[in-house]
């Protein structure tokens, strides 16, 4: 990284202290925020788990306290704190919160009809503009199902059809009328961006426009990073200099954004030889590809994302379907963790997303065979703490630790048995999923009146 | 795991005749789900002669010479059947000129033939097969093609060889429900009415076939191979699979086999459990998908993960598909879920062998470990079921199978990222 980088919080003192305001600067700061907070809870203690914590261990015999929305205490041995809720799980264990980097949940949701379409802004290469956030349909029935699997926090993205797709928006999986009621507090903002076949499709071959081959894609991006760092450098002089104030561009404002370090890349990106020239691209113009997503060849060039601090996030077995996707074995996460670099298991599916935990068992049973042991206490941090610093909010969420978001599921076994399920899920401490009182679970209004005998899905 | 035993010589005149060494293979000390009437067997043996099973039990010598399969501490299934797959029918999906599931531009395709585009040399085939796959139905596709009646389906196995097609005409395939109607002109109902047109005119046309021929006979809506492929749907002798998910839409399937007494079978099935007990009355098999639970369409608002075990409880046949056919391996993760949703578990291993065997007529050589059956054997690491056990060894027609695909080939070529690998690679 050789770009010097503005936070957001430095650049505003800026503008206050010496130059150009933007008229709008606290209109646009409070546009689409977050406002999600969750509901006050009473302690809750978890005694006699197994627990997975996220950090790489495991527990046996855990207590867990949760308490104002927090993880208070984690340890074997702890004694409840008096008053708390105690939950006996004996012969049950117990995790972080399955979170899933990559899924269109609410932009693509079901029923998929074309009217809820809302994932593609299909008709330019470069969207960066779009915010899947805007499209957001928090009655999407998915968000249940996946919560029944465990799931507390998703990044949903837009499509894949444009070399950017835009923004991104991450989401606690609660309940609410609104998509600001499920905003991730605080979470930076992901740009989707495209490599290969799609854009090539979309564009090349279904609109005979730029890009029509790989060489179109990367002229697209370094195109676009060129008028995107003119963008911020002016942005830069009008906060220094004052002056005229500079109309804004909401697609370069995205892109700008990336290039200050406060947008983090998702890099949808199939092959080896691909993402070398994504983390070249990133190069040239001073940003970080913080995960290539589906990255079917991650484990040809594990090194490589190693050296370059880049996550790679995979299905555990999806193949074939395009010529990209062809060359993918069962242990692509398992090689790329056992490289050093950053594993990650994702979804992109509404079914997919609801069995995270049996996706990375598959992918451990995959590695046993073929000689990498991977323990249960490591491979659970490929769908909680890794993804939850892929997201910019491992700080907040991802791992059982004293002081983070109670965001805790406790399985009524070994979470990488498929005979295991989600028994209870809290999200900041709140008991969001009881599979014993259907009551507590959430239920969209779309389902209400339907002759489907207690709802869809479970 | 596999070694050839020399040490039971001495037990020669115990044995009897002896067999050719090369033709006998004995899974020696697993645990053995024969789905039949031996029910599950804690520790024993399965004796394979050629391409036949020859014994299965407890206390079962090994003949001498016999090539040996250690699956003690192992579980033992047959091989399972993917109800629905493109096995050799479609390579990389997006890739057109590799996909060969159905024909566009006639009002009806019922005399496609998918037998005659398979390919068995299928990078699919290895990949699938060394996971436990061994056998599948070769559909054409329900939602890609351009007709209600979409063509004929085939029985295949894994294990290559020129024998690989079983049978050529296992099936007839519709798409009912909005899928149908779509094709057919908009309603549902006009799908109904258009496969009824077709069934009369191959109803007529196989009673007056010789007017027929010499034009004394009116003019039918079915072409000539589509009648020639709907005498056998009409004689009985094959099924009819209905892609078909809303409950009303099975009942009016239900109708229309009842009408024209086709043996029917349906495909997707979202909300059969709603109509259960009409599908078990009519001795109408499913074949769905037990993952498939979101309200993915307005067909499908009632689906749910308990769709098998309900249907199961009432009594109806359930053979499980994979949503996606590159992956028919994940069939074993499917049962699984469907265990953990309430399916008796036998059950879902049946769902996964035996019952589809059942539906595409092939049950009386294949899907339970008996002797007489043909061959088709996994030896599991762990309970077959389970997410993180895995195939340790495959046999099919008696043919021990490499361990080995495209896929594992990949993962041993980049096993190490070594600079200095050979070309081609660093």
């Amino acid at each position: 990284m050789y770009t010097a980088r503005l936070s957001g919080a430095f650049l505003i003192l800026l503008l206050a202290a010496c130059g150009g305001e933007p008229h709008d600067e606290a209109t646009q700061a409070s546009s689409y925020a977050s406002t999600y907070t969750p509901a006050a809870t009473e302690a809750v203690a978890i005694v006699n788990a197994t627990a997975l914590t996220g950090t790489g261990e495991r527990i046996d015999a855990a207590t867990i306290v949760m308490m104002d929305g927090r993880i208070n205490a984690v340890g074997a041995d702890l004694a409840p704190p008096r008053g708390a809720i105690v939950v006996d799980a004996a012969g049950k264990w117990v995790t972080p919160g399955i979170i899933d980097v990559h899924s269109h949940l609410g932009v693509y949701p079901s029923p998929s009809v074309a009217a809820h379409s809302d994932g593609n802004e299909m008709v330019d290469p470069n969207t960066a503009q779009v915010w899947a956030e805007h499209a957001v349909w928090p009655q999407d029935p998915g968000f249940a199902l996946a919560l029944a699997g465990g799931v507390t926090t998703l990044q949903v993205l837009p499509g894949s059809a444009n070399l950017f797709g835009g923004r991104s928006v991450t989401l606690k999986n609660v309940s609410s009328r609104t998509m600001q009621g499920m905003k991730f507090p605080g979470a930076p903002y992901g740009l989707k961006m495209a490599c290969g076949e799609n854009p090539k499709r979309v564009y090349g071959t279904g609109k005979g426009s730029a890009p029509m081959t790989r060489m179109g894609n990367v002229a697209g991006y370094r195109d676009a990073w060129i008028k995107a760092a003119a963008y911020q450098k002016k942005w830069e002089t009008f906060a220094e200099n004052g002056g005229e104030e500079p109309e804004r561009d909401l697609q370069l404002e995205t892109l700008a954004g990336v290039l200050d370090g406060e947008i983090l890349v998702h890099n949808h990106c199939y092959r080896a030889d691909e993402m070398a020239v994504m983390l070249d691209v990133a190069r040239e113009f001073g940003y970080q590809v913080t995960a290539f997503h589906h990255a079917v060849e991650a484990y040809k060039i594990a090194d490589l994302l190693a050296e370059s601090g880049t996550c790679a996030a995979v299905w555990a077995d999806w193949w074939g379907f395009k010529v990209e996707a062809f060359d993918a074995v069962r242990e692509n996460a398992a090689m790329v963790d056992a490289a050093g670099a950053c594993a990650i298991v994702h979804s992109d599916s509404g079914t997919g997303i609801q069995r995270l935990n049996q996706e990375t068992a598959k992918i451990m049973a995959s590695a046993r065979r073929s000689g990498w042991e991977v323990t249960p206490e490591r491979a659970i941090v490929w769908i909680t703490a890794n993804a939850a610093a892929a997201l910019g909010v491992g700080d907040q969420t991802g791992t059982l630790e004293a002081g983070k978001m109670a965001d805790v599921v406790i399985w009524d076994g070994n979470p990488f048995s498929v005979y295991a399920r989600a028994e209870q899920v809290y999200i900041d401490g709140v008991l969001a999923f009881d599979r014993s009182n259907p009551e507590i679970a959430p239920q969209s209004d779309f389902m209400l009146g339907l002759d489907v005998e207690g709802g869809s899905g479970q | 795991m596999i070694r050839t035993v020399t040490i039971f010589v001495a037990l020669l005149a115990l044995i009897g005749p002896v067999k050719a060494a090369e033709d006998v293979v004995a899974i020696v000390g697993g645990r053995i789900h024969t789905l039949g009437p031996e029910g599950t067997i804690e520790q024993g043996t399965v004796v394979i002669e050629g391409n036949r099973i020859v014994a299965v039990g407890e206390k079962i010598r090994v003949p001498v010479g016999a090539t040996i399969i250690d699956a003690a501490g192992k579980e033992v299934t047959p091989g399972l059947f993917d109800a629905h797959s493109y096995f050799g029918v479609e390579e990389i999906s997006l890739v057109e000129a590799t996909v060969d599931r159905y024909q566009m531009g006639t009002h009806l395709t019922a005399g496609f033939d998918i037998a005659d585009a398979i390919n068995p040399d299928s990078t699919l085939i290895p990949v699938n097969r060394i996971e436990g796959v061994t056998r599948a139905a070769v559909a054409p596709s329900s939602t890609e093609g351009s007709a209600v009646l979409v063509g004929r389906g085939a029985v295949i196995h894994l294990g290559g060889g020129d024998d690989f097609i079983t049978d050529r005409h296992a099936a007839m395939y519709a798409v009912l429900g909005e899928g149908g109607g779509a094709l057919a002109g908009g309603s549902r109902a006009a799908a109904l009415l258009a496969l009824r047109e077709a069934l009369e005119d191959a109803q007529d046309w196989t009673a007056h076939r010789d007017e027929y021929d010499s034009r004394q006979r009116r003019g039918y809506v079915a072409s000539r191979p589509d009648l020639e492929a709907l005498a056998p749907l009409l004689a009985g002798r094959m099924p009819l699979i209905a892609a078909v998910n809303r409950a009303s839409d099975i009942e009016a399937a239900i109708r229309l086999a009842d009408e024209f007494r086709l043996r029917l079978v349906v495909l997707g099935g979202s909300e059969a459990w709603k109509v259960a007990p009409q599908l078990a009355a009519a001795q109408v098999a499913v074949m769905l998908d037990p993952l498939a639970n979101l309200p993915a369409s307005f067909d499908r608002l009632g689906a749910t993960l308990e769709n098998a075990a309900r249907l199961q409880r009432a009594g109806v046949s359930v053979a499980f598909v994979s949503s996606d056919g590159h992956n028919a391996r994940n069939l074993t993760q499917s049962a699984g879920n469907a265990v953990a949703h309430g399916m008796d578990y036998d059950e879902a291993l049946r769902a996964i062998t035996v019952n589809p065997a059942r539906i595409f007529g092939i049950d009386r050589s294949y899907g339970t470990l008996q002797p007489g059956k043909l061959a088709d054997v996994v030896v599991w690491s762990g309970d077959p079921l389970e997410v993180t056990s895995f195939a340790d060894q495959v046999v099919i027609e008696g043919r021990i199978i490499p361990m080995t695909s495209r896929s594992t080939l990949l993962r041993d070529r980049y096993r190490t990222l070594d600079k200095a690998m050979r070309p081609g690679y660093r």
